[in-house]
Protein backbone atom coordinates (compact mmCIF):
# COMPACT_ATOMS: atom_id res chain seq x y z
CA UNK A 1 0.00 0.00 0.00
CA UNK A 2 2.77 2.26 0.87
CA UNK A 3 4.90 1.15 -1.73
CA UNK A 4 2.14 1.68 -4.16
CA UNK A 5 1.52 5.47 -2.76
CA UNK A 6 5.21 6.11 -3.35
CA UNK A 7 5.58 4.68 -6.66
CA UNK A 8 2.40 6.70 -7.62
CA UNK A 9 3.83 9.72 -6.03
CA UNK A 10 7.16 9.18 -7.88
CA UNK A 11 5.25 8.12 -11.13
CA UNK A 12 3.51 11.62 -11.18
CA UNK A 13 6.67 14.07 -10.19
CA UNK A 14 8.45 12.23 -13.27
CA UNK A 15 5.52 13.08 -15.30
CA UNK A 16 5.50 16.86 -14.11
CA UNK A 17 8.50 17.08 -14.35
CA UNK A 18 9.34 15.80 -17.98
CA UNK A 19 6.23 16.92 -19.03
CA UNK A 20 6.89 20.43 -17.94
CA UNK A 21 10.06 20.56 -19.49
CA UNK A 22 8.45 19.15 -22.79
CA UNK A 23 6.13 21.77 -22.62
CA UNK A 24 8.79 24.72 -22.27
CA UNK A 25 10.79 23.44 -25.01
CA UNK A 26 7.91 22.80 -27.43
CA UNK A 27 6.38 26.41 -26.94
CA UNK A 28 9.61 27.83 -27.09
CA UNK A 29 9.86 25.52 -30.63
CA UNK A 30 6.78 27.15 -31.95
CA UNK A 31 7.13 30.62 -30.62
CA UNK A 32 10.96 30.47 -31.42
CA UNK A 33 10.75 33.66 -33.96
CA UNK A 34 8.87 35.78 -30.69
CA UNK A 35 11.12 34.39 -27.98
CA UNK A 36 14.39 34.40 -29.34
CA UNK A 37 16.37 37.53 -27.94
CA UNK A 38 18.42 37.61 -31.28
CA UNK A 39 18.45 36.18 -35.08
CA UNK A 40 19.90 32.97 -34.73
CA UNK A 41 21.84 33.37 -38.24
CA UNK A 42 23.28 37.40 -37.07
CA UNK A 43 26.70 37.07 -37.08
CA UNK A 44 28.97 39.88 -35.46
CA UNK A 45 32.69 39.02 -35.13
CA UNK A 46 33.03 42.12 -32.64
CA UNK A 47 30.58 39.71 -30.39
CA UNK A 48 32.54 36.01 -30.67
CA UNK A 49 32.47 33.69 -28.10
CA UNK A 50 31.24 35.89 -25.17
CA UNK A 51 30.39 33.89 -22.20
CA UNK A 52 27.10 32.82 -20.20
CA UNK A 53 25.73 35.70 -18.07
CA UNK A 54 27.42 34.60 -14.89
CA UNK A 55 30.62 35.29 -16.24
CA UNK A 56 32.36 38.27 -16.54
CA UNK A 57 32.55 39.58 -20.01
CA UNK A 58 28.87 38.86 -20.84
CA UNK A 59 26.87 40.91 -22.90
CA UNK A 60 23.30 41.59 -21.85
CA UNK A 61 20.73 40.12 -24.35
CA UNK A 62 23.00 36.88 -25.09
CA UNK A 63 22.12 34.71 -21.91
CA UNK A 64 24.35 32.02 -22.93
CA UNK A 65 27.20 33.47 -24.61
CA UNK A 66 27.88 33.15 -28.55
CA UNK A 67 29.92 30.69 -30.57
CA UNK A 68 33.03 31.74 -32.73
CA UNK A 69 30.85 33.67 -35.32
CA UNK A 70 29.51 35.80 -32.86
CA UNK A 71 25.76 34.45 -32.48
CA UNK A 72 23.39 33.99 -29.97
CA UNK A 73 23.52 30.48 -28.55
CA UNK A 74 20.29 30.56 -26.50
CA UNK A 75 18.32 31.76 -29.83
CA UNK A 76 20.46 29.56 -31.92
CA UNK A 77 19.24 26.60 -28.93
CA UNK A 78 15.14 27.69 -29.60
CA UNK A 79 15.01 27.51 -33.14
CA UNK A 80 17.23 24.29 -33.08
CA UNK A 81 14.36 23.05 -30.81
CA UNK A 82 12.12 23.33 -33.79
CA UNK A 83 13.51 20.88 -35.87
CA UNK A 84 14.06 18.62 -33.08
CA UNK A 85 10.62 18.78 -32.10
CA UNK A 86 9.43 18.42 -36.64
CA UNK A 87 11.85 15.33 -36.43
CA UNK A 88 10.89 13.40 -33.08
CA UNK A 89 6.36 13.80 -33.81
CA UNK A 90 6.68 13.01 -37.43
CA UNK A 91 9.75 10.56 -37.25
CA UNK A 92 8.15 8.48 -33.98
CA UNK A 93 4.62 8.92 -35.17
CA UNK A 94 5.46 7.29 -38.11
CA UNK A 95 7.53 4.49 -36.75
CA UNK A 96 4.70 3.67 -34.49
CA UNK A 97 1.88 3.53 -36.79
CA UNK A 98 3.93 0.86 -39.04
CA UNK A 99 5.54 -0.79 -36.32
CA UNK A 100 2.38 -1.32 -34.00
CA UNK A 101 0.00 -2.37 -36.74
CA UNK A 102 2.53 -4.68 -38.21
CA UNK A 103 3.16 -6.13 -34.87
CA UNK A 104 -0.43 -5.96 -33.86
CA UNK A 105 -0.77 -8.42 -36.75
CA UNK A 106 1.88 -10.88 -36.26
CA UNK A 107 0.80 -11.25 -32.75
CA UNK A 108 -2.34 -11.62 -33.00
CA UNK A 109 -2.79 -13.85 -36.07
CA UNK A 110 0.53 -15.58 -35.43
CA UNK A 111 1.31 -18.17 -37.92
CA UNK A 112 2.56 -17.09 -41.35
CA UNK A 113 1.97 -13.68 -40.81
CA UNK A 114 4.37 -14.07 -37.68
CA UNK A 115 6.66 -15.37 -39.89
CA UNK A 116 6.75 -13.67 -42.29
CA UNK A 117 6.81 -9.97 -40.20
CA UNK A 118 9.05 -11.51 -37.67
CA UNK A 119 11.54 -12.67 -39.83
CA UNK A 120 11.85 -8.95 -41.47
CA UNK A 121 12.47 -7.47 -38.53
CA UNK A 122 15.32 -9.97 -37.51
CA UNK A 123 16.82 -8.76 -40.79
CA UNK A 124 16.47 -5.44 -40.31
CA UNK A 125 17.33 -5.29 -37.07
CA UNK A 126 21.07 -6.60 -37.90
CA UNK A 127 21.99 -3.66 -39.29
CA UNK A 128 23.78 -1.17 -37.46
CA UNK A 129 21.13 1.59 -36.77
CA UNK A 130 23.41 4.90 -37.08
CA UNK A 131 25.10 3.66 -39.91
CA UNK A 132 21.89 2.75 -42.01
CA UNK A 133 20.85 6.11 -41.19
CA UNK A 134 23.59 7.81 -42.48
CA UNK A 135 23.43 5.68 -45.65
CA UNK A 136 19.70 6.07 -45.76
CA UNK A 137 19.98 10.10 -46.03
CA UNK A 138 23.16 9.58 -47.99
CA UNK A 139 20.67 7.42 -50.51
CA UNK A 140 17.66 10.29 -50.30
CA UNK A 141 19.71 13.40 -50.01
CA UNK A 142 19.61 15.55 -46.49
CA UNK A 143 16.70 17.38 -46.18
CA UNK A 144 13.70 17.37 -42.83
CA UNK A 145 12.16 14.60 -44.84
CA UNK A 146 14.94 12.18 -45.46
CA UNK A 147 15.75 12.40 -41.77
CA UNK A 148 12.33 11.97 -40.58
CA UNK A 149 11.70 9.16 -43.37
CA UNK A 150 14.87 7.89 -42.39
CA UNK A 151 14.20 7.33 -38.42
CA UNK A 152 10.44 5.85 -39.42
CA UNK A 153 12.30 3.41 -41.79
CA UNK A 154 14.99 2.65 -38.98
CA UNK A 155 13.04 2.06 -35.59
CA UNK A 156 9.72 0.91 -36.84
CA UNK A 157 11.11 -2.59 -35.71
CA UNK A 158 11.23 -1.74 -32.13
CA UNK A 159 7.50 -1.31 -31.91
CA UNK A 160 7.08 -4.50 -33.90
CA UNK A 161 8.47 -6.05 -31.80
CA UNK A 162 7.48 -5.01 -28.46
CA UNK A 163 3.96 -4.98 -29.76
CA UNK A 164 4.08 -8.26 -30.51
CA UNK A 165 5.04 -9.69 -27.85
CA UNK A 166 2.70 -7.77 -26.13
CA UNK A 167 -0.41 -8.51 -28.12
CA UNK A 168 0.65 -12.02 -28.26
CA UNK A 169 0.59 -12.10 -24.23
CA UNK A 170 -2.81 -10.28 -24.41
CA UNK A 171 -4.27 -13.01 -26.88
CA UNK A 172 -4.18 -15.86 -24.61
CA UNK A 173 -6.27 -14.27 -22.00
CA UNK A 174 -9.29 -15.93 -21.57
CA UNK A 175 -10.97 -12.64 -22.23
CA UNK A 176 -10.08 -13.00 -26.08
CA UNK A 177 -11.38 -16.43 -26.32
CA UNK A 178 -14.67 -15.62 -24.68
CA UNK A 179 -15.06 -12.96 -27.02
CA UNK A 180 -14.42 -15.60 -29.74
CA UNK A 181 -16.98 -17.54 -28.13
CA UNK A 182 -19.24 -15.05 -28.02
CA UNK A 183 -18.78 -14.42 -32.08
CA UNK A 184 -16.96 -11.48 -32.13
CA UNK A 185 -14.79 -11.33 -35.83
CA UNK A 186 -10.84 -11.76 -35.60
CA UNK A 187 -10.59 -8.32 -36.89
CA UNK A 188 -13.26 -7.06 -34.21
CA UNK A 189 -11.29 -8.87 -31.39
CA UNK A 190 -8.16 -7.70 -32.38
CA UNK A 191 -8.97 -3.82 -32.48
CA UNK A 192 -11.83 -3.75 -29.67
CA UNK A 193 -10.56 -6.06 -27.29
CA UNK A 194 -7.13 -6.88 -27.53
CA UNK A 195 -5.26 -2.77 -28.66
CA UNK A 196 -6.41 -1.31 -25.64
CA UNK A 197 -4.31 -3.56 -23.55
CA UNK A 198 -1.87 -2.77 -25.54
CA UNK A 199 -2.01 1.10 -25.63
CA UNK A 200 -0.24 1.82 -22.81
CA UNK A 201 2.58 -0.25 -23.92
CA UNK A 202 2.31 2.03 -27.64
CA UNK A 203 2.35 5.51 -25.96
CA UNK A 204 5.19 4.46 -23.67
CA UNK A 205 7.26 3.76 -26.77
CA UNK A 206 6.06 6.41 -28.62
CA UNK A 207 7.29 9.14 -26.10
CA UNK A 208 10.73 6.76 -25.97
CA UNK A 209 11.07 6.93 -29.54
CA UNK A 210 10.58 10.49 -29.80
CA UNK A 211 13.73 11.08 -27.60
CA UNK A 212 15.22 8.47 -29.64
CA UNK A 213 14.49 10.55 -32.65
CA UNK A 214 15.78 13.95 -31.07
CA UNK A 215 19.57 11.87 -30.46
CA UNK A 216 19.58 10.08 -34.37
CA UNK A 217 18.84 13.81 -35.71
CA UNK A 218 21.12 15.26 -33.61
CA UNK A 219 23.30 12.70 -34.93
CA UNK A 220 22.92 13.24 -38.32
CA UNK A 221 23.38 16.96 -38.04
CA UNK A 222 26.50 16.23 -36.05
CA UNK A 223 28.04 14.69 -38.92
CA UNK A 224 26.45 17.31 -41.31
CA UNK A 225 23.65 15.27 -43.06
CA UNK A 226 20.49 16.16 -41.35
CA UNK A 227 19.38 19.43 -42.90
CA UNK A 228 21.08 22.43 -44.12
CA UNK A 229 23.66 24.26 -42.69
CA UNK A 230 22.15 26.96 -42.35
CA UNK A 231 19.73 26.36 -40.06
CA UNK A 232 20.96 25.71 -36.25
CA UNK A 233 20.38 22.22 -34.96
CA UNK A 234 21.10 21.18 -31.79
CA UNK A 235 23.48 18.58 -33.53
CA UNK A 236 25.06 20.97 -35.60
CA UNK A 237 25.84 23.20 -32.46
CA UNK A 238 27.49 20.21 -30.75
CA UNK A 239 29.58 19.89 -33.78
CA UNK A 240 30.47 23.90 -33.95
CA UNK A 241 31.32 23.61 -30.20
CA UNK A 242 33.45 20.43 -30.11
CA UNK A 243 36.02 22.88 -32.34
CA UNK A 244 36.11 25.59 -29.89
CA UNK A 245 35.78 23.87 -26.28
CA UNK A 246 38.72 25.27 -25.79
CA UNK A 247 37.80 28.69 -26.11
CA UNK A 248 34.09 28.81 -25.49
CA UNK A 249 32.90 25.36 -23.47
CA UNK A 250 29.38 26.80 -23.10
CA UNK A 251 28.73 26.74 -27.13
CA UNK A 252 29.42 22.85 -26.25
CA UNK A 253 27.88 22.18 -22.90
CA UNK A 254 24.36 23.95 -23.24
CA UNK A 255 23.59 22.09 -26.29
CA UNK A 256 24.18 18.73 -24.79
CA UNK A 257 22.39 19.66 -21.70
CA UNK A 258 19.75 21.03 -23.72
CA UNK A 259 19.61 17.33 -25.78
CA UNK A 260 20.03 15.35 -22.84
CA UNK A 261 17.32 16.85 -20.86
CA UNK A 262 14.71 16.39 -23.63
CA UNK A 263 15.63 13.06 -24.25
CA UNK A 264 15.53 11.71 -20.86
CA UNK A 265 12.10 13.78 -20.41
CA UNK A 266 10.61 12.22 -23.54
CA UNK A 267 11.56 8.50 -22.06
CA UNK A 268 10.00 9.49 -18.28
CA UNK A 269 7.09 11.05 -19.80
CA UNK A 270 5.95 8.13 -21.64
CA UNK A 271 6.61 5.68 -18.66
CA UNK A 272 4.55 8.36 -16.44
CA UNK A 273 2.00 8.22 -19.12
CA UNK A 274 1.98 4.43 -19.10
CA UNK A 275 1.13 4.15 -15.89
CA UNK A 276 -1.69 6.81 -16.20
CA UNK A 277 -2.84 4.62 -19.08
CA UNK A 278 -2.80 1.61 -17.78
CA UNK A 279 -6.08 0.86 -15.19
CA UNK A 280 -4.32 -2.11 -13.40
CA UNK A 281 -0.93 0.22 -12.32
CA UNK A 282 -3.29 2.92 -11.63
CA UNK B 1 -38.05 -34.65 -34.78
CA UNK B 2 -36.51 -38.13 -33.38
CA UNK B 3 -35.14 -38.46 -29.68
CA UNK B 4 -31.95 -37.25 -30.77
CA UNK B 5 -32.61 -33.86 -32.26
CA UNK B 6 -34.40 -32.95 -29.27
CA UNK B 7 -31.05 -33.11 -26.97
CA UNK B 8 -29.31 -30.08 -26.31
CA UNK B 9 -25.82 -31.03 -27.13
CA UNK B 10 -24.83 -34.96 -28.54
CA UNK B 11 -21.20 -35.27 -29.30
CA UNK B 12 -21.10 -38.31 -31.34
CA UNK B 13 -17.27 -40.35 -31.73
CA UNK B 14 -15.70 -37.24 -31.41
CA UNK B 15 -12.08 -37.57 -31.98
CA UNK B 16 -9.23 -35.30 -31.99
CA UNK B 17 -5.25 -35.42 -32.19
CA UNK B 18 -2.38 -33.67 -31.85
CA UNK B 19 0.22 -32.83 -34.76
CA UNK B 20 2.00 -35.56 -33.68
CA UNK B 21 -0.86 -37.90 -34.20
CA UNK B 22 -2.00 -38.68 -30.51
CA UNK B 23 -5.73 -39.18 -29.70
CA UNK B 24 -6.44 -36.61 -27.07
CA UNK B 25 -10.18 -37.70 -27.54
CA UNK B 26 -10.78 -41.23 -27.91
CA UNK B 27 -14.34 -41.58 -29.91
CA UNK B 28 -16.00 -39.67 -27.18
CA UNK B 29 -19.61 -39.47 -26.66
CA UNK B 30 -22.05 -37.80 -24.24
CA UNK B 31 -25.08 -35.94 -24.49
CA UNK B 32 -26.77 -32.99 -22.20
CA UNK B 33 -30.50 -32.94 -22.50
CA UNK B 34 -32.28 -29.47 -22.08
CA UNK B 35 -32.13 -28.45 -18.64
CA UNK B 36 -29.62 -31.07 -17.74
CA UNK B 37 -26.39 -30.64 -15.84
CA UNK B 38 -23.70 -32.84 -16.89
CA UNK B 39 -20.81 -33.37 -15.20
CA UNK B 40 -17.59 -33.95 -16.62
CA UNK B 41 -14.78 -35.32 -14.36
CA UNK B 42 -11.23 -36.84 -14.96
CA UNK B 43 -7.68 -36.28 -13.95
CA UNK B 44 -5.50 -32.94 -15.21
CA UNK B 45 -5.03 -34.00 -18.85
CA UNK B 46 -7.93 -36.05 -19.00
CA UNK B 47 -9.49 -33.82 -22.15
CA UNK B 48 -12.14 -32.20 -20.39
CA UNK B 49 -11.67 -28.88 -21.21
CA UNK B 50 -10.52 -30.06 -24.72
CA UNK B 51 -14.57 -31.37 -24.68
CA UNK B 52 -15.44 -27.92 -23.80
CA UNK B 53 -13.43 -26.20 -25.92
CA UNK B 54 -14.23 -28.40 -29.07
CA UNK B 55 -17.98 -27.56 -28.67
CA UNK B 56 -17.36 -23.87 -28.49
CA UNK B 57 -15.39 -23.84 -31.50
CA UNK B 58 -12.37 -22.60 -29.25
CA UNK B 59 -9.88 -25.59 -29.88
CA UNK B 60 -6.48 -24.41 -30.24
CA UNK B 61 -5.12 -24.52 -33.45
CA UNK B 62 -3.00 -27.37 -32.98
CA UNK B 63 -5.41 -29.56 -32.35
CA UNK B 64 -7.50 -31.39 -35.15
CA UNK B 65 -11.03 -32.89 -35.00
CA UNK B 66 -10.38 -36.12 -37.03
CA UNK B 67 -13.73 -37.91 -36.84
CA UNK B 68 -17.59 -36.99 -34.79
CA UNK B 69 -20.09 -34.84 -35.11
CA UNK B 70 -21.13 -32.30 -32.40
CA UNK B 71 -25.36 -31.02 -32.43
CA UNK B 72 -26.00 -28.48 -30.69
CA UNK B 73 -29.73 -28.66 -30.54
CA UNK B 74 -29.73 -30.84 -33.69
CA UNK B 75 -27.65 -28.37 -35.46
CA UNK B 76 -24.73 -30.56 -36.93
CA UNK B 77 -21.69 -27.66 -35.95
CA UNK B 78 -19.15 -29.64 -38.59
CA UNK B 79 -21.81 -28.95 -41.42
CA UNK B 80 -22.19 -25.38 -40.77
CA UNK B 81 -19.90 -22.68 -42.78
CA UNK B 82 -17.34 -20.91 -40.15
CA UNK B 83 -19.19 -18.04 -40.02
CA UNK B 84 -22.52 -19.75 -39.40
CA UNK B 85 -21.31 -21.40 -36.66
CA UNK B 86 -19.87 -18.69 -34.94
CA UNK B 87 -23.17 -17.13 -34.99
CA UNK B 88 -24.90 -20.42 -33.66
CA UNK B 89 -22.26 -20.67 -30.41
CA UNK B 90 -22.77 -16.96 -30.04
CA UNK B 91 -25.99 -17.29 -29.70
CA UNK B 92 -26.57 -20.46 -27.73
CA UNK B 93 -23.83 -21.37 -25.46
CA UNK B 94 -21.74 -19.49 -23.16
CA UNK B 95 -18.94 -20.15 -21.05
CA UNK B 96 -18.24 -19.88 -17.40
CA UNK B 97 -14.04 -19.75 -17.57
CA UNK B 98 -11.74 -21.39 -14.90
CA UNK B 99 -10.08 -18.69 -14.50
CA UNK B 100 -12.09 -15.27 -13.22
CA UNK B 101 -8.83 -13.56 -13.41
CA UNK B 102 -7.94 -13.31 -17.26
CA UNK B 103 -11.40 -13.50 -18.55
CA UNK B 104 -12.60 -10.33 -18.14
CA UNK B 105 -11.16 -7.84 -20.44
CA UNK B 106 -8.75 -5.42 -18.09
CA UNK B 107 -9.11 -2.25 -19.51
CA UNK B 108 -12.78 -2.30 -20.31
CA UNK B 109 -15.46 -1.28 -17.41
CA UNK B 110 -17.37 -4.31 -16.57
CA UNK B 111 -20.61 -2.30 -17.76
CA UNK B 112 -20.05 -2.01 -21.39
CA UNK B 113 -18.00 -4.82 -21.56
CA UNK B 114 -21.37 -6.99 -20.71
CA UNK B 115 -23.78 -5.31 -22.53
CA UNK B 116 -21.46 -5.59 -25.38
CA UNK B 117 -22.27 -8.26 -26.15
CA UNK B 118 -25.55 -8.09 -26.51
CA UNK B 119 -26.14 -5.34 -28.44
CA UNK B 120 -23.76 -6.21 -30.82
CA UNK B 121 -23.87 -10.32 -31.31
CA UNK B 122 -27.59 -10.20 -30.14
CA UNK B 123 -28.56 -6.74 -31.57
CA UNK B 124 -30.41 -5.89 -28.60
CA UNK B 125 -30.96 -2.49 -27.87
CA UNK B 126 -28.81 -0.73 -25.52
CA UNK B 127 -31.35 -0.07 -23.10
CA UNK B 128 -32.37 -3.58 -22.84
CA UNK B 129 -29.14 -4.85 -22.86
CA UNK B 130 -28.63 -3.12 -19.75
CA UNK B 131 -31.76 -3.34 -18.17
CA UNK B 132 -31.12 -7.06 -18.47
CA UNK B 133 -27.49 -6.85 -16.81
CA UNK B 134 -28.80 -5.37 -13.99
CA UNK B 135 -31.35 -8.11 -13.82
CA UNK B 136 -28.74 -11.37 -14.05
CA UNK B 137 -26.73 -9.00 -11.16
CA UNK B 138 -29.35 -8.99 -8.95
CA UNK B 139 -29.58 -12.85 -9.67
CA UNK B 140 -26.05 -13.61 -8.67
CA UNK B 141 -26.54 -11.32 -5.21
CA UNK B 142 -24.44 -8.76 -6.23
CA UNK B 143 -25.56 -5.83 -3.99
CA UNK B 144 -24.29 -2.49 -5.29
CA UNK B 145 -24.89 -2.72 -9.21
CA UNK B 146 -24.25 0.45 -10.38
CA UNK B 147 -20.75 0.61 -8.38
CA UNK B 148 -19.88 -2.61 -9.94
CA UNK B 149 -20.86 -1.32 -13.43
CA UNK B 150 -17.97 0.82 -13.51
CA UNK B 151 -15.40 -0.73 -11.91
CA UNK B 152 -12.74 -1.66 -13.87
CA UNK B 153 -12.37 -5.85 -13.76
CA UNK B 154 -9.16 -5.44 -11.32
CA UNK B 155 -11.03 -3.59 -8.89
CA UNK B 156 -13.05 -6.50 -7.60
CA UNK B 157 -12.53 -9.68 -6.09
CA UNK B 158 -11.90 -13.17 -7.88
CA UNK B 159 -15.29 -14.37 -6.39
CA UNK B 160 -17.01 -11.11 -7.61
CA UNK B 161 -15.93 -11.39 -10.71
CA UNK B 162 -16.75 -14.61 -11.25
CA UNK B 163 -19.89 -13.38 -10.42
CA UNK B 164 -20.30 -10.87 -13.02
CA UNK B 165 -19.07 -13.56 -15.41
CA UNK B 166 -21.54 -16.08 -14.32
CA UNK B 167 -24.15 -12.96 -14.54
CA UNK B 168 -22.73 -12.43 -18.38
CA UNK B 169 -22.92 -16.06 -19.34
CA UNK B 170 -26.71 -15.97 -18.44
CA UNK B 171 -27.61 -13.05 -19.69
CA UNK B 172 -28.03 -13.72 -23.20
CA UNK B 173 -30.50 -16.97 -22.20
CA UNK B 174 -28.31 -19.73 -23.84
CA UNK B 175 -29.21 -23.02 -24.28
CA UNK B 176 -25.98 -24.49 -22.93
CA UNK B 177 -23.77 -23.64 -20.96
CA UNK B 178 -19.62 -24.68 -20.64
CA UNK B 179 -18.60 -24.35 -17.02
CA UNK B 180 -14.76 -25.20 -16.94
CA UNK B 181 -13.95 -25.58 -13.50
CA UNK B 182 -15.31 -22.37 -12.48
CA UNK B 183 -14.33 -22.82 -8.48
CA UNK B 184 -11.12 -24.11 -9.17
CA UNK B 185 -9.24 -20.59 -8.89
CA UNK B 186 -11.56 -19.55 -6.16
CA UNK B 187 -10.57 -19.32 -2.38
CA UNK B 188 -12.26 -22.60 -0.52
CA UNK B 189 -15.14 -20.32 1.20
CA UNK B 190 -15.87 -18.51 -1.67
CA UNK B 191 -16.25 -21.68 -3.89
CA UNK B 192 -19.14 -22.78 -1.89
CA UNK B 193 -21.47 -19.59 -2.83
CA UNK B 194 -20.17 -19.44 -6.45
CA UNK B 195 -21.52 -23.65 -6.73
CA UNK B 196 -24.83 -22.71 -5.09
CA UNK B 197 -25.55 -19.48 -7.25
CA UNK B 198 -24.38 -21.46 -10.52
CA UNK B 199 -26.85 -24.34 -9.33
CA UNK B 200 -30.01 -21.68 -8.49
CA UNK B 201 -29.59 -19.69 -11.88
CA UNK B 202 -28.51 -23.38 -13.62
CA UNK B 203 -32.75 -24.29 -11.94
CA UNK B 204 -34.34 -20.86 -12.85
CA UNK B 205 -33.16 -20.36 -16.21
CA UNK B 206 -33.87 -24.08 -17.08
CA UNK B 207 -30.34 -23.74 -18.87
CA UNK B 208 -27.86 -26.94 -19.56
CA UNK B 209 -24.39 -27.14 -18.30
CA UNK B 210 -21.69 -28.59 -19.22
CA UNK B 211 -19.85 -29.19 -16.24
CA UNK B 212 -16.06 -29.69 -16.21
CA UNK B 213 -14.66 -30.29 -13.15
CA UNK B 214 -11.99 -32.70 -11.45
CA UNK B 215 -13.79 -32.31 -7.85
CA UNK B 216 -16.39 -35.78 -7.24
CA UNK B 217 -17.59 -33.64 -4.30
CA UNK B 218 -18.86 -30.90 -6.68
CA UNK B 219 -20.32 -33.29 -8.98
CA UNK B 220 -21.96 -34.92 -6.16
CA UNK B 221 -23.65 -31.46 -5.73
CA UNK B 222 -24.84 -30.41 -8.93
CA UNK B 223 -24.88 -32.50 -11.58
CA UNK B 224 -27.71 -35.24 -12.90
CA UNK B 225 -25.29 -37.30 -15.21
CA UNK B 226 -21.63 -38.14 -14.59
CA UNK B 227 -19.18 -38.97 -17.69
CA UNK B 228 -15.56 -39.96 -16.55
CA UNK B 229 -13.28 -39.36 -18.39
CA UNK B 230 -9.64 -41.01 -18.49
CA UNK B 231 -6.59 -40.24 -21.45
CA UNK B 232 -9.53 -38.21 -23.55
CA UNK B 233 -12.00 -41.44 -23.30
CA UNK B 234 -14.95 -41.46 -21.62
CA UNK B 235 -14.61 -44.63 -19.25
CA UNK B 236 -18.09 -45.01 -17.49
CA UNK B 237 -21.43 -43.03 -17.72
CA UNK B 238 -24.55 -42.71 -15.34
CA UNK B 239 -26.85 -40.94 -13.46
CA UNK B 240 -24.91 -39.17 -10.66
CA UNK B 241 -26.99 -40.61 -8.19
CA UNK B 242 -26.14 -44.09 -9.78
CA UNK B 243 -22.57 -43.72 -10.18
CA UNK B 244 -22.08 -42.55 -6.39
CA UNK B 245 -24.33 -45.71 -5.34
CA UNK B 246 -22.20 -48.23 -7.50
CA UNK B 247 -19.73 -47.31 -9.53
CA UNK B 248 -18.99 -49.86 -12.42
CA UNK B 249 -15.71 -49.04 -13.40
CA UNK B 250 -12.19 -49.50 -11.05
CA UNK B 251 -11.46 -46.28 -12.47
CA UNK B 252 -14.17 -44.25 -10.76
CA UNK B 253 -13.95 -46.17 -7.50
CA UNK B 254 -10.32 -45.47 -7.19
CA UNK B 255 -11.02 -42.01 -8.01
CA UNK B 256 -13.53 -41.97 -5.54
CA UNK B 257 -11.16 -43.88 -3.02
CA UNK B 258 -8.94 -40.68 -3.69
CA UNK B 259 -11.34 -37.99 -2.82
CA UNK B 260 -10.04 -36.80 0.72
CA UNK B 261 -13.02 -37.01 3.65
CA UNK B 262 -13.29 -34.76 6.42
CA UNK B 263 -13.72 -37.70 9.39
CA UNK B 264 -10.59 -39.03 8.23
CA UNK B 265 -8.30 -36.34 5.89
CA UNK B 266 -4.74 -38.57 5.83
CA UNK B 267 -6.02 -42.57 5.64
CA UNK B 268 -8.53 -41.86 2.47
CA UNK B 269 -5.81 -39.89 0.38
CA UNK B 270 -4.63 -43.18 -1.73
CA UNK B 271 -3.25 -42.62 -5.15
CA UNK B 272 -5.12 -44.49 -8.14
CA UNK B 273 -3.98 -48.16 -7.38
CA UNK B 274 -1.05 -49.81 -10.37
CA UNK B 275 -3.45 -52.37 -11.46
CA UNK B 276 -6.02 -49.82 -12.41
CA UNK B 277 -3.67 -47.86 -13.82
CA UNK B 278 -2.82 -51.13 -15.90
CA UNK B 279 -5.99 -51.93 -16.92
CA UNK B 280 -6.94 -48.28 -18.52
CA UNK B 281 -3.90 -48.87 -20.43
CA UNK B 282 -4.61 -51.49 -21.84
CA UNK B 283 -8.20 -50.84 -22.14
CA UNK B 284 -6.64 -47.15 -24.05
CA UNK B 285 -4.79 -49.47 -26.21
CA UNK B 286 -7.23 -52.10 -27.04
CA UNK B 287 -9.96 -48.70 -28.23
CA UNK B 288 -6.94 -46.91 -30.27
CA UNK B 289 -6.48 -50.92 -32.18
CA UNK B 290 -10.08 -50.67 -32.77
CA UNK B 291 -10.14 -46.87 -33.68
CA UNK B 292 -7.10 -47.34 -36.06
CA UNK B 293 -7.80 -50.63 -38.44
CA UNK B 294 -10.75 -49.52 -40.12
CA UNK B 295 -9.41 -46.34 -40.50
CA UNK B 296 -5.92 -47.07 -41.97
Amino acid sequence: MDEARISRHGSRARLWLAGGWLLIALLAAIFAPLVAPQDPLAQDLMLERLPPFWLSGAEPGYWLGTDSLGRDLLSRLIFGARIAFIVAFAAALAACLVGSTLGLIAGYFGGFADRIISRIVDVWMAFPPVLFAILLVAVLGTGLSSVIIAIAVIDWTRFCRVIRAETMGQSRMDYVENARIAGYGRIGIMLREVLPNVVPSIVALLSLEMGIAVIVEAILSFVNLSISTDDPTWGGIIAEGRLSIHQAWWVLVFPLVTLILTVLSFSQFGEGLRARFDPVLR
Amino acid sequence: MNALAKSCLDIRDLSAVLPNGLRVLRSVSLSVQPGEVRALVGESGAGKTMIGKAVLGVLPPSVRIVEGDMLLEGEDLGKLQPKARRTLIGARTALIPQDPLTALNPSRRIGPQMTDRLVRILGWSGEKADTRIRQLLDEVQIRDPERVLKCYPHELSGGMRQRVLIAAAFAAEPRLIVADEPTTALDVTVQKQILRLIAQLQREHGTAILFVTHDLGVVAKISQKVSVLYAGKVVEEAETAALFAAPQHPYTRALMAATPRYTDPLASLKPVDEAVLAGLAAEIAAADQAWRHPHG
